[in-house]
């Protein structure tokens, strides 16, 4: 049937790339095309406004699978993390509250907040580092599917339980806790201080579409802790050069493996014939055929985008329409011509190199959640801020800097319908901006330059489906043997041939990489390619 | 940047070595000299003044302070006379030791419980249902540590307080320099030996005239490393070290019970119900399943080991905390935890943790040393603690 390529990759996006460099590692002969000039998907770096290097869309690694960097070995391609030490939570009386890495130090801002709290939190981060320890095997594991009597699916299956079985008494209520509770009233049952258990909850809710309030939020806490015991040690951090240095690193790998990889190149179709994927169309014309289809593309835009509804069955259609993408969050990044004073915490010190969240209480979180759920952007929106300039100057020019702003809540759909965001989108950038104010007084007048993302612009422009950062929420419902759904969840999906390798399969979002390996190991193993 | 404590302007101009290193927050020095020689020369022969403020502090006051105390230690709290200080343990309602200190009590209501790591929230949680009240002193509170043969004349020439008469863990108040002082009998180093407590405010002048008072007796500034050799010594073990916190441990097998750590003699059974009872009930019924026990490194096996790679023998410099496998017939049956070499009683000393049949006095065990890179096993016995007891410590 004359194949140019063993495999075609839909979209040069970290996890395409990350599937790309290994099946070429392989020796197949492969293709990756993306739509856009830039590699990276929402993994990119990008110089909007002259001078200053924006990490557009996402801003800090996370869980980066150590071994991807070992076996791709990344540091020779370029891949330099900059570890991101500490979080500053500003604060509208006394000082805020900075959690550094100097235990003792942390002891001591906390104490101001609550001595009790300051005390067990050293426990809680145990036992979250214990429960993560369980957990983390799930990351490198292509989930099996429970309801086949594949051997080797099965044996998975029994290996994983025993392992949970090990965990003590103590442990295993905690498990039951994170798998049902919502993120604060786990919480509830370690802390005292209000703005504490606030700063802490927002990382259950980050890219879903739920408050903090929301049952099965407790248990994406974990994968906050999963970094510390990853072989990768303080795996959470910048990337030189903004994250698109990461999606630059593993596509200089793939291509040291021989992989040929071509920007503006938009897929228009998938080539079907008899129900299986021959290759596929670009918008420009050109049909190139491929053993394998892989798509780094959400499972959304795969199936539904290009393959076509009126080639899937119904029962795909609705898993697909079922499967919760609505996104929640959008992006704004400043140009700096200075770093302005936080009220609590004036000058420029330690407290700015790690992450910044505007995140003071539980209740201002619940009120920003209330406003979305209603179809509204968040007037006072839960931030989270680096400025990654400090860490890294390379990304501004001497004595200025940037600022990567995460904004949640900022529901897809708005009550208008989500194709009347870009009329929204400079109120939303003042609503940001409004409330960054109210902590970093000087801010409106550093600014040079505001670059604002809607979850409508990350859709368009990224083809993001809805928006969502994870290409489907990673809630509990939506995860491991169920991500997108049981019958897609190990990479393939119903068109023969078509598989898929990004954020929407296991084990999900953050700049992980997984997805990319697990479906190039899963393809390489069944000798699809 | 960890804390300085209240004597940091004195002890920062005499530590000339720079050898500092960060104890719970804070600055603290490891030795004045670059060898701790003449530090633990003084702790033994004269007298060492050593900034103890790190260790934590918290004042319990209140009506049932007693009953409550008594209910979160392994000894018996309430049994405690006014004046008098007693050292113990602390254990989670499984019996695993969380930490150790000592607890004075100042008055009818009012006791002070010293720790090596944060207790706020513990005590805090076992305290529901008593009408106390829980405030930690330790930012508030200056402590040094006076000790050797020469303290109590020392002393009694500083401060204007009952120093002569003060026996063994007990507790007095007076002044130094003019300024309030509450003076304890207690120490880490086995020795002849005070503790002086004051108001962060009154710092300088109380080590100033300690100071001035000890010259002509041979006092010196002494750091962490020489305390360190006494308190191996003396068979005192080290929260972190030689033994875990249960709140730290992230598995089973890591946490102790008072019995493993050799604090026997401060579990007071029986009595009223306090927290960890039933399970060291049950624990002392079933048998203690590893114990604590002090090491005499074998001289002539060192000579030995050494001399099979040609080399003359030596002896750590420093008191050592690496941990080092113990075996017994070619199987590992412990670790010792730390160790040092005892230069006032001319013994390479170690203490360690060993499975049950091999704690009795006179047993004979290997210890895993290493000569020139290569990794050798040399003999050791175990030995009652202390290892260093003179009299003068209660006399």
């Amino acid at each position: 049937m004359g194949a140019n390529y063993d495999a075609i990759v839909i979209g040069g996006g970290h996890n395409g790339l990350t599937c790309a460099a290994y099946l070429a590692k392989a020796g197949r002969k492969i293709l990756v095309l993306e739509r856009r000039h830039v590699l990276g998907g929402a993994a990119v770096t990008e110089e909007i406004y002259p001078g200053y290097h924006y990490s557009t869309c996402s801003y800090v690694v996370s869980l980066l699978r150590p071994k991807i960097i070992r076996d791709l070995d990344l540091p020779s391609h370029g891949l330099e993390i900059m570890p991101l030490e500490q979080s500053f939570q500003p604060l509208h009386d006394g000082r805020g509250l900075v959690r550094w890495s100097d235990w003792e130090k942390t002891r001591r801002e906390l104490a101001r907040l609550s001595p009790r709290d300051a005390e067990i939190y050293p426990e809680f981060g145990r036992t979250m580092v214990q429960m993560a320890r369980f957990v983390k095997p799930i990351l490198d594991m292509v989930p099996p599917d429970p309801g086949s009597l594949d051997p080797r699916g099965l044996s998975d299956l029994l290996r994983l339980g025993k392992r949970f079985q090990n965990l003590g008494p103590d442990l295993q209520a905690v498990k039951y806790r994170m798998l049902t509770m919502s993120a604060v009233d786990f919480l509830d049952g370690w802390f005292e201080s209000d703005s504490l258990k606030a700063v802490m909850s927002v990382s259950g809710i980050i890219g879903t579409f739920l408050g903090i309030r929301s049952p099965g939020t407790a248990y994406v806490l974990l994968h906050h802790y999963m970094g510390e015991i990853d072989g990768a040690f303080r795996s959470w951090g910048l990337s030189k050069g903004g994250t698109g240095g990461i999606s630059l690193a593993i596509a200089s790998a793939a291509r040291s493996y021989g992989a040929e990889i071509r920007t503006e190149s938009p897929v228009q179709k998938v080539l079907l014939k008899n129900g299986s994927s021959e290759g596929v169309v670009l918008e420009s014309g050109e049909e190139i055929r491929a053993r394998v289809v892989v798509s780094g593309t959400d499972p959304r835009l795969t199936l539904l985008g290009f393959v076509g509804e009126e080639n899937l069955d119904d029962e795909t259609v609705s898993a697909l329409k079922n499967f919760k993408m609505r996104g929640s969050s959008g992006k704004v990044n400043l140009a700096l011509d200075r770093i302005p004073d936080f009220t609590c915490r004036p000058g420029v010190g330690p407290h700015l190199f790690g992450d910044i969240a505007i995140a003071p209480s539980i209740e201002y979180l619940e009120r920003a959640y209330d406003q979305a759920k209603y179809g509204d952007f968040s007037e006072r929106p839960y931030l989270n801020i680096v400025i990654p300039s400090l860490t890294d100057p390379t990304v501004a020019p001497p004595g200025k800097h940037v600022m990567s702003i995460f904004v949640q809540y900022a529901p897809y759909h708005i009550k208008e319908g989500p194709e009347y965001w870009p009329k929204k989108r400079e109120a939303f950038g003042d609503a940001v901006i409004d409330t960054l104010s109210e902590y970093c007084p000087g801010i409106k007048e550093a600014i040079l330059h505001r670059h604002v993302l809607t979850p409508w612009d990350l859709e368009q422009e990224y083809g993001l489906t809805e928006g969502n950062i994870f290409h489907g929420e990673l809630s509990l419902d939506q995860l491991f043997f169920l991500r997108p759904s049981p019958k897609m969840a190990r990479f393939r999906t119903p068109i023969e041939n078509l598989w898929m390798c990004a954020s929407g399969s296991h084990p999900g979002g953050g700049i992980m990489g997984a997805p990319g390996m697990l479906a190039a190991r899963e393809l390489l193993r069944t000798r699809t390619v | 940047m960890p804390l300085q404590t209240p004597f940091h302007p004195r002890t920062s101009e005499l530590c000339t070595s720079l050898l500092w290193k960060e104890w719970a927050g804070y600055h603290a020095v490891c030795s004045y000299d670059t060898v701790n020689d003449r530090e633990y020369i003084a702790f033994r022969h004269a007298a060492g003044l050593i900034d103890v403020t790190p260790l934590m502090k918290y004042e319990v006051t209140g009506k049932d302070a007693p009953s409550f105390l008594a209910r979160v230690m392994v000894r018996n709290i309430e049994k405690l006379r006014v004046g008098r200080v007693t050292y113990c343990c602390w254990c989670d309602d499984r019996g695993k030791v969380l930490d150790d200190g000592t607890i004075t009590r100042w008055s009818e209501e009012h006791f002070r419980v010293t720790s090596n790591s944060p207790a706020l929230q513990w005590l805090q949680r076992c305290a529901r249902g008593f009408e106390v009240a829980i405030h930690e002193s330790t930012d508030r509170i200056g402590v040094l540590a006076l000790q050797g043969p020469a303290s109590r004349t020392i002393l009694a020439a500083a401060a204007e307080a009952e120093i002569e008469g003060l026996r063994f863990f007990r507790a007095t108040t007076g002044m130094v320099a003019g300024k309030p002082v509450e003076i304890t009998r207690t120490g880490y180093t086995g020795d002849l030996g005070f503790e002086v407590w004051t108001a962060n405010e009154n710092a300088l002048p109380v080590y100033d005239a300690i100071m001035k008072a000890g010259k002509i007796h041979g006092i010196e500034p002494c750091g962490l490393d020489a305390m360190d050799v006494t308190r191996i010594e003396a068979g005192f073990v080290l929260h972190g070290v030689d033994y875990f916190s249960a709140r730290t441990c992230m598995i089973e097998s890591q946490k102790s019970t008072p019995f493993e750590i050799g604090l026997d003699w401060a579990v007071q059974l029986k009595r009223e119900s306090f927290v960890g009872q039933a399970a060291i009930l049950a624990e002392q019924d079933r048998g203690v399943a590893r114990r604590l026990v002090g090491l005499e490194l074998d001289w002539d096996d060192l000579e030995r080991v050494f001399e099979e790679s040609g080399l003359p023998p030596e002896v750590p410099r420093h008191a050592w905390r690496d941990p080092l496998p113990v075996y017994r017939d070619g199987r590992q049956v412990g670790q010792a935890t730390s160790g040092a070499w005892s230069s006032i009683l001319k013994k390479n000393l170690a203490l360690a943790t060993v499975n049950k049949g091999w704690s009795e006095k006179g047993t004979e065990l290997m210890i895993e040393t290493t000569v020139d890179f290569e990794r050798k096993k040399m003999k050791a016995v175990v030995v009652p603690k202390p290892f260093f007891d003179p009299e003068r410590k209660r006399t």
